[in-house]
């Protein structure tokens, strides 16, 4: 939660906090990358630089109990939601004190203390468990919001269909929330998906947007204005919040042979954290570049990778443990 | 003094229906999902007038998205409700195999014990009705096999009210299985509240010379059989696990040890199926209380055909399991 949303923020406290907030999902990935090519984390994992004023500008919207739902590249989700690095970590590692014990990893991170029902490695895999969420704080007559981040590969799963048909037919207050980072895996967006995406929303009667996802600004009025929308019970909303993946699709893909240097030249032209700076710039000659931001939040990832790193491995019987509810099972 | 349970005579969808309505009475987290449940009442009416008692928000019709159905189950049961969802047809799991396997299945343990899905899936299996390939198998054991999802598969009215109350306060997915050629047939049903826990198999008739270990409507035809064989003298042990996940196989093998033969018998494909898995257990766990190989009855690995004259050859009868029993005592 980047917001407590009980109370009005001043305009300048809150964008130095989306700054802050999508600084230390950037370091904390980029630390991601190192300790990965150093061989400290195992298996995969995914980063999502260059996308980071998506999660941010949407949990910017959000109450600490709302439910997000994630991806494999789901970081920066987490920590937008109120998850903390040093767990994070943990669990990147492996490590008992991870949100999952150790049993989830980089690409299952959840936690119902932030209202996160789990970061999904099936592409598509959580848009009906957002939606089913949705309809759970709807029968419950909370009014919480789901808000279920995919990508634009997710976009061609049937599921993305189904479960806005769904949310249309019931007006559940969930927010569908594309992150189109133009390449799904090692293909081009372009060159697998037709149409338009908003207007597979749009066509089923949702509220539908194109955004610029590069904008944490602008990502967080959409999202404010949709997250209204779903509380009031006016029903669901489709943003395609357009970005860019600064890096491979995993750690096994440093050179991307499917696109140009120029290309993503071009796209870091527009890199969110360098056009808040300037925004804030503008509106309260503010640089954050020039605040202490980034030795505390160094320190703060230091520390993390420090407790994660010293953290006990689970012990070997939790092999069995939390298959089902009664172990006897 | 209390005074004594009533017992009526009920049939499978009406011991379905009383379930589903005791525990919507109960808990309010309860709620009805799936295609034509609420205004039509289920395609075999197990959810009939629901809709009247418990309204909108808890009985739903939803849109031909089974994928989305079990996918919502999944997430509505992670956020406080019990949805308690049906995919009109066993085969029909087939297009919710992602929500099922690797969503429900898989939250309790990839998050370390800190979301749960309290989810039922009700569905059907059992061929005989002549509605061909895709509506007419029986693919429990394919769930079977995936740890995280229990397997209910109720044998008879009574065991189906207890079972399904027992599937919906379980903290667990649950895949309900009804045999769809029981839908119509009557048993005594207690009025009252008892649930069946998961995981206890019932011996549903005595005898010393064969043990057949029998799932579903399957439990139908062993007893058949045991009247037919009764009357050569040959006396059948008919055990029903009720749950194939959890698998009560110590009661299973205490059979075993008691007449020293076994046959399996299910609906579900024979190769890789339920008839193997509980074979093998039994060869193992009785190894030197067995006179004979454990047998296996399953379905003919064949899509089911739709010619009647194909179709009954392809599913265990009586007349086979007497068979089967025949040779294994000769």
């Amino acid at each position: 939660m980047i917001f407590d949303q009980t109370e009005p923020v001043d305009e300048r406290d809150a964008l130095l906090l989306l700054y802050r907030q999508m600084l230390l999902i950037r370091r904390f990935e980029e630390r991601v990358m190192a300790m990965y090519a150093r061989a400290l984390i195992p298996g995969i994992a995914h980063v999502s630089i260059g996308q980071e004023a998506v999660p941010v500008g949407v949990c910017s919207a959000l109450r600490a109990d709302d439910y997000v739902t994630s991806t494999h590249r789901g970081h920066g989700h987490c920590l937008a939601k109120g998850a903390r690095p040093d767990r994070m970590f943990a669990e990147l590692l492996g490590k008992a004190a991870g949100y999952c014990g150790g049993k989830g990893g980089s690409m299952h991170i959840a936690d119902p203390e932030t209202g996160n029902l789990g970061a999904n490695a099936i592409v598509g895999g959580s848009l009906a468990i957002a939606t089913g969420a949705a309809l759970s704080a709807q029968t419950r007559r909370t009014d919480q919001v789901a808000v279920c981040f995919f990508g634009d590969g997710a976009a061609n799963q049937g599921l993305f269909l189904e479960s806005m048909n769904m949310a249309a037919i019931w007006a559940l207050p969930v927010v569908y929330v594309c992150e189109n980072n133009q390449y799904g895996e090692y293909s081009a967006t372009t060159n697998v998906t037709a149409g338009d995406l908003t207007a597979r929303g749009a066509a089923l009667g949702l509220a539908a947007a194109w955004v610029d996802g590069m904008d944490v600004a602008a990502v967080r009025e959409h999202a404010s204005a949709a997250v209204a929308r779903a509380r009031a019970g006016d029903g669901a909303t489709l943003l395609v919040c357009e970005t860019y993946r600064y890096h491979g699709h995993g750690m096994s893909d440093p050179d991307r042979p499917y696109r140009t240097r120029d290309e993503e030249e071009q796209w870091k032209t527009r890199d969110p954290l360098e056009r808040l700076a300037k925004t804030m710039g503008e509106r309260f000659g503010l640089d954050p570049r020039e605040l202490d931001l980034e030795a505390e939040i160094e320190a703060e990832l230091e520390d993390a990778v420090a407790f994660a790193a010293s953290a006990p491995y689970p012990e070997p019987e939790e092999v069995q443990a939390h298959v089902f509810a009664d172990a006897r099972s | 003094m209390s005074s004594p349970t009533l017992v009526r005579e009920l049939t499978l969808v009406q011991a379905l229906n009383e379930a589903l309505r005791e525990e919507m009475r109960r808990d309010d987290s309860v709620v009805v999902l799936g295609e034509d449940v609420a205004g039509f009442g289920g395609v075999y009416k197990v959810t009939d007038g629901l809709l009247d008692e418990f309204g909108p928000a808890r009985v739903r019709d939803t849109p031909i998205s089974e994928a989305a159905i079990a996918g919502v189950g999944v997430g509505a049961a992670m956020t406080g409700m019990r949805p308690v969802v049906e995919i009109m047809f066993g085969d029909f799991l087939c297009l919710a195999m992602d929500q099922i396997i690797n969503q429900a299945a898989k939250v309790r343990y990839m998050s370390g014990g800190r979301w749960q899905v309290p989810l039922v899936i009700r569905t059907t299996l059992g061929a005989g009705r002549r509605i061909a390939a895709q509506h007419s198998q029986s693919l429990h054991a394919l769930f079977a096999h995936i740890p995280g999802v229990k397997v209910v598969l109720p044998s008879s009215p009574a065991d189906a009210k207890a079972l399904l109350k027992a599937a919906i306060r379980d903290d667990d997915p649950v895949i309900f299985f009804e045999d769809k050629l029981m839908y119509r047939e009557k048993g005594p049903v207690a009025e009252d509240d008892a649930a069946i826990e998961l995981g206890r198999a019932a011996v549903k008739r005595e005898g010393g010379d064969v043990t057949i270990v029998a799932t579903s409507g399957m439990v139908g035809v062993a007893l058949e059989a045991a009247e037919l064989l009764s009357l050569e003298g040959i006396e059948l042990e008919v055990v029903d696990p009720r749950t194939i996940t959890p698998l009560d196989i110590g009661r299973i093998v205490e059979s075993v040890r008691k007449t020293s033969r076994c046959v399996v018998v299910d609906q579900g494909y024979t190769r890789f199926g339920t008839t193997a898995e509980i074979a093998a257990s039994v060869a193992r766990e009785a190894f030197f209380f067995l006179e004979a190989p454990v047998e296996r009855l399953g379905a003919m690995d064949v899509p089911v055909p739709f010619s009647p004259a194909l179709e009954d050859l392809t599913i265990p009868s009586p007349e086979t399991v007497v068979a089967c029993v025949r040779e294994l005592v000769g």
